[in-house]
């Protein structure tokens, strides 16, 4: 094999720390959306000056989580390989 | 102390509020337990730190400072005071994250220095060591005192049990947590408990806005509520400085609070500093403080206003409560200004996203406490035993103690949570403690980073005679000869030691012998050579948009721009 002029790298993976605050984002965001959409009554709503805040921030949230996996998809960490140099 | 059970301030929790939070909690730990089981290259990668973007470095020194007490000191502070509480932003931190991005990063990066107590050990030798690791020991202790407080009046308002109870509870939550997590869960913990606060803290400011019919209706409410309209507006600011002259209240905030509390504070906080050591290059290190600066301009907007909201529609807090609060006597409500988030919470909240609030101010206290704890823990076990009173003992043995001691520290710490209670806006409480502790060592490190000549003796007196004398200056205004009722006293008190430390240090230093210049390479600036300092701009660096002076530049722009709009 050719020797590569590029260092050895992989992936961070589900480490990526975008990937875990968007697993947080994701699953609190799905949670309040059913929450809002179909669990709000009148006295939630009244209470949240009349916006249906679950449903709101359940979709924001849900939004912020597809912004930061594609993120993380498009741009992923490369982790330097922890290799000793045999070759 | 107040007991917030009794004028029954509870929060309505229920079943899906409570599954939100164990969620995190769950999500937390596990994580933590996954990093020590497997030893992964990735994790290793975040946990320790190697050759990180600027990015991840940049969100990371962010979240180390968005805490609960920073969420709820200003918070509490907004509604006392209103707008002008932005100068902690604005003229505070803003421009002192730029300024150690700019000036002192390259010098760090640079030199390698890697903790403020290492640095006084190779500058001034032992004694200026032993000074500034014993203060900065106790510091960590009484601000754990302000951490845990906070954390006990969330289950306070939980569960509604007294808070003398509360707060233990909460320490043995913390040292549970402290056992079972390690700091592997402790690092992540920090990062995710930014975005939940976030997540909690928007929705809150929006709701709360609709409530009191938007901006226009909370400027309406705000001019006739006690305190007037003066809370509108950042500039001067004599409320939050107590002077009653707007020349003196303007000089006290850009000296007191923006030169001397913010610049000490910022560039001598190794806890923040490390996290942008950790980047790949000298550019990087010096991006994360300046890429940190940006979402740092507009946290006041969910932060204060939300505090002001809470000041004009909580009844408890509203009307004749809040003016007895500003006249310095406690409310007929029983409650403080500490309270005003977690009120608005109760009030406007809904199931749900009351559950994501509540988790992300648990997750912050525990993030604050947890931080605390370590910085205490590593300080006392290597700095002060280690150094001075056991030495050359195997590795396991300083293991041991620094457990015993994160132990120890957890029941300090409730002591000094009393010591917290007993203010009604922990603001007051923190900057007292920042012109203690953070004024002369600032005036210290400067001096001793930019003037090759003092010496030794000059190191550790000015650090002593500093501190002791914003000490008098808390006293005086203690006990009333003087009398400045906001936060004017600790601007006042970080400016008399600021000043007194650059005396005492001149005349000493001029009445000893300074250190040959031989050993003070790399510590002083003008001693380390100039390419140590300088930063590459091709590869992953290339670009305008990585250059970090252009990157300051805007970020200054913006924050002039906000100071003249408010």
């Amino acid at each position: 094999m050719a020797t590569e002029p590029t260092p050895r790298t992989r992936k961070a993976g589900a480490f990526d720390i975008r990937l875990i605050i968007a697993l947080l984002t994701g699953v609190y965001g799905i949670v309040l959306t059913i929450m809002g959409a179909a669990f709000t009554n009148d006295a939630d709503i009244t209470k949240a000056a009349g916006v249906n805040i679950n449903l709101w921030a359940g979709i924001g949230m849900l939004i912020f989580t597809a912004l930061f996996v594609l993120w993380a998809l498009v741009r992923p960490i490369r982790v330097p390989e922890e290799e000793p140099p045999a070759e | 102390m107040h007991v917030l059970a009794a004028a029954n301030l509870r929060l309505d929790a229920s079943a899906i509020d409570y599954v939100l939070l164990a969620f995190y909690f769950v999500l937390v730990l596990g994580i933590g337990y996954l990093a020590r089981r497997q030893v992964s290259t990735s994790l290793d990668f975040f946990l320790s730190g190697r050759s990180l973007p600027a990015w991840v470095t940049g969100l990371a020194f962010i979240s180390a400072n968005l805490g609960a007490i920073e969420v709820m000191g200003m918070s509490a502070n907004g509604a006392q005071y209103g707008l002008p509480t932005a100068h902690y932003f604005w003229i505070g931190a803003v421009p002192a994250m730029l300024f150690l991005g700019v000036v002192m990063m390259p010098f760090y990066y640079g030199s390698k220095v890697r903790s403020v107590p290492e640095f006084m050990l190779r500058r001034f030798g032992p004694a200026a060591h032993w000074v500034n690791s014993a203060s900065f020991a106790l510091a960590q202790i009484l601000i754990a005192g302000a951490n845990l407080y906070l954390l006990a009046s969330v289950v306070n308002l939980l569960l509604g049990w007294p808070i003398w109870v509360s707060i233990i509870i909460a320490a043995a939550i913390v040292l549970t947590y402290t056992a079972l997590g390690g700091l592997s869960a402790a690092i992540y913990n920090e990062v995710l408990q930014f975005f939940v606060i976030l997540a909690a803290l928007i929705p809150l400011t929006i709701v709360g806005l609709y409530k009191v019919g938007g901006w226009s209706g909370l400027m309406d409410k705000v001019t006739g509520s006690p305190g007037g309209a003066e809370q509108l507006h950042s500039w001067p600011g004599n409320q939050l400085t107590g002077f009653s002259s707007n020349f003196l209240s303007v000089l006290g905030l850009v000296f007191g609070l923006g030169f001397v509390l913010s610049f000490g504070y910022w560039t001598t906080n190794f806890v923040e500093v490390q996290r942008a050591m950790a980047s790949k290059s000298m550019s990087a290190a010096r991006r994360t403080p300046i890429i940190g600066a940006f979402p740092k301009m507009f946290i006041p907007f969910i932060v204060i206003i939300p505090g002001m909201i809470a000041a004009v529609t909580v009844t408890e807090l509203m009307g004749q409560n809040k003016q007895a609060l500003l006249d310095g006597q406690s409310a007929p409500s029983g409650a403080t200004f500490n309270d005003a988030l977690l009120l608005l919470m109760r009030d406007v909240l809904p199931n749900g996203i009351l559950g994501v609030a509540i988790a992300g101010l648990l997750a912050s206290f525990m993030a604050g406490m947890a931080a605390n704890l370590s910085s205490f823990n590593t300080v006392w076990t290597y700095d002060i035993w280690q150094t001075y009173i056991k030495k050359n003992r195997p590795d396991g043995y300083y293991l041991n103690l620094g457990r015993i001691v994160t132990a120890i520290a957890t029941i300090l710490a409730i002591g000094t949570a009393f010591i917290a209670s007993t203010y009604s806006n922990l603001m007051d409480y923190l900057q007292t403690l920042f012109s203690f502790f953070n004024a002369p060592l600032f005036a210290t490190f400067i001096l001793g980073m930019f003037w090759k000549r003092m010496t030794k003796a000059a190191g550790w007196s000015g650090l002593v005679f500093g501190t002791a004398s914003a000490i008098v200056v808390f006293v005086l205004n203690e006990t009333g000869t003087i009398s400045l009722p906001g936060q004017g006293a600790s601007f006042v008190a970080a400016i008399a030691a600021f000043v007194v430390d650059i005396v005492v240090s001149v005349v000493v230093t001029y009445a000893t012998q300074p250190k040959p210049e031989t050993e003070l390479v790399g510590l002083v600036y003008s001693l380390t050579p100039k390419s140590t300092r300088e930063h590459s701009t091709t590869g992953d660096d290339a670009g305008w948009y990585r250059n970090p002076v252009l990157l300051a530049g805007i970020a200054l722009a913006i924050t002039i721009v906000l100071n003249i709009a408010f």
